[in-house]
């Protein structure tokens, strides 16, 4: 395999369980968990290297995924003392815990390989050199197995509990009565976002697990109304910033996770302000429609009012406005052919406009 | 001891290094308050993440690694990152926590992408760029010092000045609104607030503790107190205590790093509030409860038959 595949495939095997995950997470608004968990790993890493004496060992693996766990156990406990708010007792955890593991890092691990950027933005460009090696054979980059075991487990988990997590996530209180403890799911959720985290951070970083778990989720967000599609579309806009930025950080010679998060972050903008059903632009169109019609409809019923003929100061007294914008209605109503001019300075209804003024009128005789 | 606060007064750099630690949790705590009484808390950890590409883009720019410059950049990046998160917020149906994690994690492969353009660009060591992210508090000199001062000084005038508009916009927006005030605008602009402490106080504990300067003190705070006058004050009494107390301890020996020290001398506080805290407390709630039951065991009396007595 080349190097280039062995890249992509890893940021691939890393974008689709965040994908899968991340929706969850979006949708139950706990996306920031992602990010603190991915932070507060960091104690246990160097707790771990302390004993192991290497880093993405399986101990460093085990060690991640106890703090991690640990996190969502914390945020819960503090939350659930009713002192702190939700924000911000993910905020004293995770930070909490980071500083405990700078603080472990520079006391005690300087002299040793135990690099802080390597945990936070991890170097992909280095996965093809780790090889696993099990009884002196060759099984190639060591990456692609414990990220391909990862997305395994999350497709897994995703495909079993499809029906459990819907449930749980859209009406935590009907899967309550059902019998299916949010509890459970929550911390089934939290323990896969440990183990996602922990398998990528050596490879990619935290921070483009971050991007990974948040950026394709709600940009699918922006583009459906169903599950199942947020799901399919954030796996591929997943693996689409993996394969893009990676090209871009090829051309331009730049950090490769970096650029899949700006190119996540791109689809991400794209979306927002060309999505047909929930974009600006779409918005933006939609609130100059329904201001047009809205003003037709207030002059076509005033009309009415005034007896379905009328001259146009006493019409544009009677609706106060500016005679800038009530010649511009005017032009649109008549456009529309629901009024006409019988005579200069004079409007009067037409068939279809009083028609109209009947529909939007409360009561019409 | 002595030596400490000896040091304290007369050693130069400890004395920049606490005061400049000190002035950041003020600054931290006091904007704290609101931000966490708005459910803000996590926007310190976003917009700190939000501010290294602008850093990058300062630096590419002037060529130069004048605080000044790097800050301004900083902070220009870092309010376009807010009014992102509140623009999406507002105009999509993308909660907080998303936007916030938007943000955070794409403005930050950008500035990760800027690094490697400036490190590959050859033009000078971007070592100097690094302590903006993991914050080295003891490179903190006068000027920084001052420069914090002043920054730290504004936001707080601001605060003082619109007190009440930002005390009712943080406990009943929609009464606010109703009144008559500006709320988007205070929204925006307390937001913008939080952007200035982030830039007072990345130098010195970098990017991700900076959130816990804007979050653990008023945490703290708010477990002695239920004014909002007095929440602030005691919080930026904290945040002052965690800066100076971290700062000191991390002076006693080698390779003890500042900002981390600052941030467990600020969770060391707060765990006490929690156990300690006036009325709130843990401890007087066991101690209540204990109470409770001693004296309901006591009036449970067998010998006195129910309902009898007097």
């Amino acid at each position: 395999m080349s190097a280039d595949l062995i890249i992509v495939l890893t940021a691939v095997l890393v974008a689709v369980p965040c994908a899968l995950l991340g929706t969850l997470l979006v949708l139950r608004q706990m996306a920031m968990m992602g990010d603190a968990i991915s932070h507060a790993v960091l104690p246990g890493i160097v707790l771990a290297f302390f004993i192991s004496e290497s880093l993405g060992s399986l101990t460093s693996l085990i060690g991640a995924g106890i703090f991690g766990l640990l996190t969502a156990v914390l945020v819960e406990t503090l939350r659930n003392t009713g002192r702190v708010k939700e924000d911000s007792s993910i905020g004293i955890v995770f930070t909490a815990l980071f500083a405990l593991g700078v603080f472990l890092v520079s006391k005690f691990a300087r002299d040793v390989h135990l690099d802080l950027n390597h945990v936070l933005y991890g170097e992909i460009a280095f996965a093809p050199l780790n090889s696993l090696i099990v009884g002196g054979q060759d099984l190639g980059p060591r990456s692609l197995w414990t990220l391909g075991i990862v997305t395994a487990l999350a497709v897994g988990m995703v495909l079993l509990l499809y029906k459990e997590l819907k449930i749980a996530t859209f009406d935590p209180g009907l899967a309550a009565a059902v019998g299916l403890s949010p509890v459970f799911v929550h911390y089934l959720l939290m323990g896969a976002v440990s183990v996602t985290t922990v398998g990528a951070f050596d490879s990619v970083g935290a921070i483009l697990v971050v991007a990974f778990l948040i950026v394709p989720p709600a940009t699918a967000y922006l583009l459906t109304e169903r599950l199942w599609t947020m799901m399919s579309l954030a796996v591929l806009l997943g693996a689409g910033s993996a394969c893009v930025g990676y090209y871009l950080a090829a051309v331009l010679d730049v950090a490769i996770a970096g650029m899949m998060a700006v190119v996540a972050g791109g689809f991400f903008v794209l979306a927002l302000l060309i999505s047909p059903s929930r974009g600006l632009v779409a918005d933006l169109l939609r609130q100059h429609r329904n201001r047009r019609s809205f003003a037709r409809d207030l002059l076509v019923s005033k009309l009415a009012g005034l007896g379905e003929r009328a001259n146009e100061e006493e019409l544009v007294r009677h609706l106060s406005w500016e005679s800038s914008d009530f010649s511009r209605v005017l032009r649109d109503a008549m456009h529309s052919g629901l009024v006409l001019r019988p005579a200069t300075q004079e409007v009067a209804l037409t068939d279809k406009g009083r028609e109209a003024a009947c529909n939007t009128a409360v009561t019409c005789v | 001891m002595v030596d400490l606060l000896n040091d304290l007064l007369f050693d130069y750099t400890i004395r920049n290094v606490a005061l400049g630690a000190a002035v950041l949790g003020v600054v931290g705590g006091v904007l704290g308050s609101f931000a966490i009484l708005r459910r803000q808390g996590l926007f310190g950890d976003a917009l700190a993440h939000a501010t290294l590409p602008g850093v990058c883009v300062a630096f590419i720019l002037s060529g130069a690694k004048s605080p000044a410059v790097l800050l301004s950049g900083a902070a220009l990046s870092a309010g376009l990152g807010a009014l992102l998160i509140l623009t999406v917020v507002n105009r999509t149906r993308i909660k907080q926590d998303a936007a916030l994690g938007i943000v955070l994690s794409v403005f930050f492969g950008a500035g990760t992408v800027l690094l490697t353009y400036i490190g590959r660009s050859g033009s000078g060591d971007q070592s100097g760029l690094d302590r903006f992210i993991f914050g080295q508090a003891a490179t903190i000199v006068r000027d920084d010092v001052v420069t914090m001062g002043i920054l730290a000084a504004l936001a707080l005038l601001v605060v003082a000045l619109l007190f009440k508009e930002f005390k009712l916009l943080s406990f009943d927006p929609a009464f606010a609104a109703s009144l008559g005030f500006p709320v988007a605008r205070l929204n925006v602009l307390l937001t913008l607030l939080i952007v200035v402490a982030v830039i007072v106080g990345i130098q010195a504990v970098g990017v991700v503790l900076m959130a816990a300067m804007l979050i653990i003190p008023a945490a703290a705070a708010r477990q002695w107190t239920d004014g909002l006058g007095a929440m602030v004050v005691i919080s930026s009494l904290f945040g002052a205590f965690s800066g100076v107390s971290g700062a000191l301890i991390s002076a006693t020996g080698a390779n003890l790093p500042t900002g981390p020290l600052i941030v467990l001398c600020a969770t060391a506080l707060l765990v006490l509030s929690l156990f300690l805290g006036r009325s709130r407390g843990f401890l007087w709630g066991w101690i209540g409860s204990r109470q409770n039951r001693r004296e309901a065991l006591r009036s449970s009396d067998p010998s006195i038959p129910y309902g009898g007595g007097a």
